[in-house]
């Protein structure tokens, strides 16, 4: 049994931006960077299944991304994943999500899997994209936004609960392997301890060069910072001050 | 065709208001418009999107009672595949997540998602998107695409209205074996509370830290006369339960006040609560994207504010 978790290194902005000479994406020296949210709930939800079919099988880490990216798959290493498998590209903050699902689908394709995980979206660019992509340039039945797994190795089926909006569940059964994009809540991802993390070191992680990635899907004009529009009023002062102006305004909008 | 294929998301009978709202961003592309339902059933649906600005509806009749990602998937294939428009609309929703990426893969089409706004310039289509918690705006080009699939962030655009009188062509549904299959649909929860009538909500989000910050938040709400709501990640933790969530996978809201702490107003939790008489937002993030849809914002530790609210 292999389940394969694709897990992404995202960036966060502070409260300062500066963007590259060309204008295209935002200088990296603003940047910090993570793992996913919803990757974490990805690596989880292997590590489960795998539990539950009593510890047999790999459960495999796989990035696209420049050597950076390795950090946050060492944190799926150190929740328990096997080993890693980073495609080297530079800029992924470049790359639409198609291009980025052509990456993906290069390397998977070859593991085999009997499940594949991607989160349902990335924090930093909320494209949703990616996981469905991935299903079919693999030509694998999906399923996106899942909350609930409960996975059937042996009949080769899985039985979901997909989120809908207003949190209306869509129970759906679907053929495997499978890619599937895993939704927050679904578990409680671990914690790695400080001797996971270590030994999480000493595991293998594969580097490839990314083939042929296609016809971008869109390309960047420009990024900017945008316009405020009317904008908050902004309350400023002690926190003191700024809890009376509070009281204040919700007395007079109740009223 | 050329011109817009608009694809309406109906669920259990009801077409979806983002339908109509992409029928009056189709105007925004140019060209015909043309609305695609696929559906066990699209005479039933057929006439909610037959509004002002439609100019046909195509239909594809599908075995499949709800919604299924393969079905939708051939459906739609085939329809662009006949049509050949310049440009697919569909909503931002979990259902387009579930297909769409999977036909501009296959069909190799220019693609972009939670999309906000969009022109057309010399030709051919600019569409603006977020990156970076909404810091950062983007405008992406589609160079070399004869077609071009965008899925739209819901509320962006206003409804279309107004009666239409399109005429509907159907067409023949592709045969397809579904993989993921429609079982059952599952109700949410009642809840202890329904915070979709408060006047006042308290809304706290992942800023407040911990567990055990929870009872503090329930004691200030009570004493302000305040509902308590929460942002996905309280609930996801199981710190609260689901019936208090605001945001496009749990309530949609609109109190008389809104008071945020330490969310920072992620697009799926905007979706929710924007339209909240006055909304007043507590960060200590100054670009947090809250601020973006506030009255009043406060720069500031949200601690050090509720405790002089408890006062
Ligand atoms: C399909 C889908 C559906 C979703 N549905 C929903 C939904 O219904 N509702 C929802 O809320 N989310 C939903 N989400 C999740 C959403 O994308 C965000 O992840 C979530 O809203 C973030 O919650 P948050 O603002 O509490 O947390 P964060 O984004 O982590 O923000 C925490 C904020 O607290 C601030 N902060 C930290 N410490 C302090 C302090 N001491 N004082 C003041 N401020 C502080 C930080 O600056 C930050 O801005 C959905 C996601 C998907 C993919
Ligand atoms: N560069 C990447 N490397 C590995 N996985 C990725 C990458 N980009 C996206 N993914 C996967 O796709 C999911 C959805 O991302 P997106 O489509 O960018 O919103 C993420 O949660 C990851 O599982």
């Amino acid at each position: 049994m292999k389940i394969v978790v694709c897990a992404k290194q995202v960036a966060m902005l502070g409260d300062e931006v500066e963007f590259t000479d060309d204008g295209r994406s935002v200088d990296p020296d603003y940047l910090d960077f993570a793992l996913n949210e919803w990757d974490t709930f990805a690596t989880e939800e292997a590590l489960q299944i795998r539990e539950r079919l009593g510890g047999e099988g790999e459960v495999v880490v796989v990035t696209a991304g420049d050597d950076n990216a390795e950090e946050a798959m060492r944190r799926c290493l150190a929740m328990g994943a096997d080993r890693g498998l980073r495609i080297s590209i530079d800029e992924i903050a470049d790359r639409d999500p198609i291009s980025i699902a052509r990456a993906l689908a290069q390397v998977i394709e070859k593991e085999q899997p009997d499940l594949v995980f991607c989160g349902v979206q990335s924090a930093d660019s909320v494209q949703a994209t990616t996981g469905v992509a991935l299903a079919e340039l693999l030509g694998l039945p999906r399923v996106a936004v899942v909350r609930k797994l409960d996975y059937d190795h042996d009949a080769k089926k899985a039985c979901v609960s997909r989120e809908l909006e207003g949190g209306l569940i869509d129970v759906v059964e679907v053929d495997t392997p499978a890619v599937l994009t895993i939704q927050t809540g679904i578990n409680e991802p671990r914690y790695a301890t400080l001797r996971a993390i270590k030994q999480a070191e000493q595991k293998e992680i594969d580097v490839v060069e990314a083939g042929d990635l296609g016809e971008p899907a869109a390309s960047m004009r420009r990024m900017f910072v945008p316009a405020k529009g009317e904008g908050a009023e902004m309350l400023n002062g002690s926190p003191e001050a700024v809890a009376q102006r509070i009281a204040e305004i919700v007395k007079e909008r109740l009223a | 065709m050329a011109g817009v294929l608009v694809v309406a998301e109906h669920l259990r009978g009801q077409v979806r208001p983002v339908t109509l709202e992409l029928v009056t961003a189709a105007k925004d592309v140019g060209g015909p418009v043309t609305v695609l339902v696929i559906a066990k059933d699209p005479s039933a649906l057929t006439g909610q999107v037959d509004v002002a600005g439609v100019d046909e509806i195509v239909t594809v009749a599908v075995e499949a009672e709800e919604f299924e990602n393969d079905v939708y998937q051939a459906a739609l294939e085939a329809v662009i595949a006949e049509r050949q428009p310049d440009a697919v609309l569909l909503g931002f929703t979990v259902n387009s997540m579930d297909f769409a990426p999977a036909v501009a893969t296959k069909l190799g089409l220019g693609y972009a998602s939670d999309v906000f706004a969009v022109s057309p310039e010399g030709g051919s289509l600019v569409a603006q998107r977020s990156y970076y918690g909404a810091k950062v705006n983007a405008e992406l080009e589609f160079p070399g695409k004869d077609c071009v699939m965008l899925l739209l962030r819901p509320t962006s655009w206003a409804p279309a209205e107004g009666s239409g009188s399109a005429n509907v062509t159907e067409l023949a549904a592709p045969a397809v074996e579904s993989h993921a299959r429609h079982v059952d649909f599952e109700e949410v929860p009642q809840g202890d509370v329904d915070i979709t009538t408060a006047e006042f909500l308290l809304s706290i989000g992942r800023g407040v830290g911990e567990k055990d910050a929870i009872g503090q938040f329930e004691e200030l709400a009570d004493r302000m006369g305040a509902t308590l709501s929460v942002s996905r990640p309280i609930v996801d933790a199981g710190w609260m339960t689901n019936a208090r969530q605001v945001g496009q996978s749990g309530k949609t809201v609109k109190p008389k006040v809104y008071l945020a702490l330490g969310i920072s107003g992620a697009v799926q939790h905007l979706a929710g609560m924007k339209t909240a008489g006055t909304i007043i937002a507590v960060n200590t993030d100054p670009e947090a994207a809250i601020f973006n849809v506030a009255h009043y914002g406060a720069v500031a530790d949200l601690f050090e504010v509720a405790d002089e609210l408890e006062k």
